[in-house]
């Protein structure tokens, strides 16, 4: 049978505000225990949770750049269960009306573009951790994470492959970032993703039975465990079994999703909206300054790079995965005032692959996009060649001083000299008589030999084009 | 004052005296009036119900549950009030999590009424009422709920005022039903509940309920006369189910008032029957939530001997709430259930602003409405405790108040076999000022309020 996959995604993104969404806490990761945790936190009697204006904000920007209704008054209401990271006995959220709803964004894969549906985002407040590994028999909990702001992302199961799924996260992930809400880090928590995936023979309309996956923190794991995950439950319908709708758990060790709980152990919530919190009312005016200060968003700076700089469209896209790359590139081409796709293939070249190997990202690189600018000038104006430059590069990154400095210092300054040149192919010909007359009977491949004789000759330094040219008249003399 | 307080423990009505406290205090008072400091508040002793948070000093809630726990802050009422010149001299008895209105599901035991101490003080404030009754303090801070200011204020004979929802902030209250608890003065006059709720009222940034308006000057406020004002009479506080002695009362302290020039009015709140049942789904929905954090995990009782983390919640609250507490939580847990919410929490939400919108339509024919705060005088100690809808309907004139979120006042305004009786004045919406005078302008003319229980 032909099976068609069917996924929605569940993105937690944490808010980069500077206290918590209900205490003016901070939200420093790492720190010790229970530092970044104060009364509210802790659930002490009769403290009082008060919203963080910010946090609503960059939900609002967010909702605006997906293209969603950020709504005039959502509510926050309290979900109850016991747990012991959970000081209050209930996580504030929104449920019934949440602060965006119906967005949408577009995926490009090797199919082309698709737009994914989101369902809603909306506010609520991350729970603390529970610390079981130190002390015997014991149970720590820490704070610190209680009460930080997180947005939570719902799309709508419009997703068709893990590929899909991937490639929606990515750009999801691009998003937060280039927003300034969330700071996109995986591995800290900083973005979780839950996987709802579900199976269906090609051309049913219901919806199979869903799987929760929860426990995915990186986009290999997501792909992974959807992968997985759609196996396991066509191997399941093709054995004449059922799905059953539960949270599955995935584990990257072993590559497979285990069962947690069933949908019958699921708990009772008692959803109801919070007493503490006056619905949550957004003005226009408010919502006016929120789209004043909107940024550029992906999509739009990659179709501009195209346009504005002739760039592919995958050199666009990589050139806007993030704000700062994007800037970083846009600061060199304005201060080289050479042809940007010079520009384009030195950043996503040499200093992409510089970055990597020194595993920095492009904040620090240690070559500003002034000093690559005034490298490219010396490459367009035949001060120095290509080859030549990615010695002068090396030596920037390494500290060496600006373009001008490295290129008088190491003596890389190219020979453009018209009889400099020819004197030296003069030479190059004299010494080998041989190859001349062969290139003279119409053997054009010795051409190549000489250009490297001459280049060699001149210690990588006489201009190529030139050489070329030179080669070219002589040899036939 | 002290001294006092220690000497009339059979009334039990402080769980803690903050002896130490109270004396440091003092002489700070006493330091700042000799530097010419001339606040009214300055030196006066107060006690504050043991649901204020007072930092340093053990803050029960007249629970098990809370028995050792010491805030390390105060509540925003209590740090006004000692910003005004007050001295916090005890914390005062309650019902538990101030779920109760007789006082006697106190951890610490119930307290009993000065007038007659078979006699329960009424309640959640039981312990403020009695304290200012017996002249223990002259001043003393409660909440309410559903009454818990008013009906202890009237059954022990003193004037006792709930404000309007978000006049005081409720930061360091230990919450009960939050979209219902308001904190309010308790004293002999309405004059002396106007100077306390100066100190108390105002915007606090630390509760998203408390409401940004200007505090108009309650003390000014007194002045003024009582001519032209309405009075409106509401039909169903007048009618069977209270007892008749008291409506006797009732009538007596309204014609004083036509005597200062009011006009009574006829009123009507169609809707103020389903107010009991209405508040019985809310108030335990909101504390079945509010009582979760009490776990065990990090501050307060926790049980011993449990195997695992789910028998230490069931213990530690198993044993640490009691009774009336534990049904509370049961009722809401349940009006809040898969299946049920809409039957019952919705439904009472619904109920809710029709009881709202009967005000709304009573105040427009009268300024203010009157009528008895509770329908008996204070019953004996150990009769409705066993019963919990005939303790419930104590309340039945004044939950109504709480879901509309209006300001009402208790004043004594007679005796039934020597027994006070109390009655409500309900405002509009922030008009507690109007409320203060018109009872201030009544204790101008009566002496109800000025009648000390033999022995005190």
């Amino acid at each position: 049978m032909d099976w068609e996959t069917v996924i929605g995604l569940e993105v937690h993104a944490q808010l980069k505000t500077r206290s918590k969404i209900f205490s003016g806490a901070p939200t420093a990761y790492g720190a010790p225990p229970n530092t970044q945790a104060n009364v509210v936190d802790a659930a002490l009697p009769g403290t009082l949770p008060v919203l963080n204006r910010e946090a609503v904000r960059m939900a609002a920007r967010f909702g605006l750049a997906v293209g969603a209704t950020v709504h005039k008054r959502s509510v926050f209401a309290r979900k109850n269960y016991f747990y012991p990271d959970l000081p209050k006995g209930y996580q504030i959220s929104q449920y019934e009306h949440p602060i965006v709803e119906h967005g949408r964004l577009t995926i490009v894969t090797d199919q082309g573009e698709k737009v994914i549906g989101i369902t809603r985002a909306h506010l609520e407040e991350d729970a603390g951790k529970s610390l079981h590994e130190e002390g015997e028999g014991v149970t720590g909990i820490d704070l610190n994470r209680a009460g930080t702001p997180l947005l939570e992302i719902v799309s709508e199961p419009d997703m068709r492959s893990a590929a899909e799924a991937v490639a929606y996260l990515k750009v999801l992930h691009t998003l937060v970032r280039y927003l300034d809400i969330c700071d996109g880090n995986m591995q800290e928590g900083s973005f979780r993703c839950d996987a709802n995936v579900s199976v269906r023979p090609r051309g049913a309309t219901r919806l199979g039975t869903r799987a929760e996956l929860k426990n995915i923190n990186s986009f290999r794991f997501v792909e992974r465990a959807i992968e997985y995950e759609v196996r396991r439950q066509i191997a399941l319908i093709s054995g004449g079994g059922t799905v059953r709708q539960e949270t599955r758990l995935y584990d990257s060790v072993r590559d497979e999703t285990r069962s947690m709980r069933g949908k019958e152990e699921a708990n009772d919530y008692r959803y109801f909206p919070d007493p503490d919190l006056p619905a949550l009312v957004i003005s226009a005016a408010f919502l006016d300054e929120v789209r004043a200060e909107m940024p550029e968003l992906p999509e739009a700076k990659r179709r501009r790079f195209g346009e504005e700089y002739g760039l592919s469209t995958y050199d666009a896209g990589v050139l806007t995965a993030s704000r700062e790359l994007a800037r970083y590139y846009e600061d060199t081409v304005q201060a080289a005032g050479v042809d940007p796709k010079l520009a384009a293939n030195w950043v996503t070249g040499e200093l992409a692959a510089r970055l990597n190997e020194a595993g920095l990202e492009i904040n620090a690189a240690r070559v500003s996009p002034v000093a690559l600018a005034g490298l490219l000038r010396r490459i367009a104006d035949g001060t120095v060649s290509g080859k030549a430059a990615k010695d002068v590069f090396e030596a920037m990154w390494a500290g060496a001083g600006d373009a001008d400095t490295v290129i008088a210092a190491k003596g890389l300054r190219q020979v453009s000299d018209d009889g400099a040149i020819e004197e030296i192919v003069r030479q190059v010909m004299a010494a080998n008589p041989k190859q001349r007359s062969q290139y003279q009977a119409g053997e054009e491949k010795v051409f190549t030999f000489f250009v490297g004789q001459v280049m060699k000759a001149s210690r990588g330094k006489a201009n190529p084009a030139k050489v070329n040219d030179i080669l070219k008249r002589l040899l036939r003399d | 004052m002290v001294g006092r307080i220690k000497a009339n423990g059979a009334l039990n009505a402080f769980i803690t005296v903050a002896e130490d406290l109270a004396l440091e205090q003092a002489k700070a008072a006493d330091e700042a009036r000799a530097a010419g400091a001339a606040r009214p508040l300055l030196g006066v002793p107060i006690a504050h119900k043991d649901i204020f948070c007072t930092a340093g000093v053990r803050t029960t809630c007249a629970s098990r549950m809370l028995a050792d726990f010491v805030p390390p802050y105060d509540a925003t009422v209590v740090e006004k009030m000692r910003a005004a010149g007050c001295v916090t001299v005890a914390k005062t008895n309650m019902d538990e999590f101030a779920m109760g209105s007789s006082n006697e599901t106190s951890y610490f035991g119930a307290v009993r009424n000065p007038w007659n101490q078979d006699r329960v003080p009424g309640g959640s404030s039981g312990g403020s009422a009695a304290a200012v009754a017996a002249r223990l303090v002259p001043g003393a801070t409660g909440t309410d709920t559903g009454g818990s200011i008013r009906q202890p204020a009237a059954l022990c004979g003193v004037t006792g005022l709930k404000p309007s929802y978000g006049r005081v902030s409720r930061f360091g209250l230990i919450a009960f039903a939050s979209s219902l608890d308001q904190a309010g003065p308790m004293a002999q006059t309405a004059e002396d509940c106007a100077h306390l709720l100066a100190a108390m009222a105002g915007f606090d940034d630390r509760d998203a309920t408390s409401l940004d308006v200007a505090v108009p000057d309650f003390v000014a406020g007194l002045r003024g006369d009582l001519k032209g004002l309405r009075i409106g009479i509401v039909k169903e506080h007048f009618a069977e189910g209270v007892e008749p002695r008291v409506l006797a009362v009732l009538r007596d302290a309204l014609r004083e008032y036509e005597g200062l020039g009011a006009r009574l009015v006829d009123v009507s709140l169609p809707n103020s029957g389903h107010a009991v049942p209405c508040y019985y789904v809310l108030a335990p929905a909101e504390a079945s939530s509010n009582l979760a954090r009490y776990d065990g995990v990090r501050y307060g009782y926790r049980a011993e001997g449990y195997r695992d983390l789910e028998d230490m919640y069931k213990k530690t609250r198993g044993e640490g709430f009691g009774p009336e507490v534990k049904r509370r939580i049961m009722i809401g847990t349940y009006a809040l259930s898969a299946g049920y919410y809409d039957a019952y929490y919705v439904k009472a939400l619904k109920l809710r602003r029709l009881i709202a919108d009967d005000f709304t339509r009573a105040f427009e024919h009268c300024d203010v409405l009157a009528g008895p705060t509770s329908p008996s005088p204070a019953f004996a100690l150990g009769v409705k405790n066993t019963n919990p809808v005939s303790m419930y309907l104590n309340d039945i004139f004044t939950i109504p108040i709480n879901l509309a979120g209006l300001p009402a006042l208790s004043l004594p305004a007679g005796f039934v076999d020597g027994l006070p009786i109390g009655m409500q004045l309900i405002g509009r919406y922030l008009d507690e000022g109007r409320l203060l005078n018109v009872a201030h302008k009544f204790q101008e003319v009566t002496d109800w309020h000025a009648r000390v229980p033999a022995g005190f």
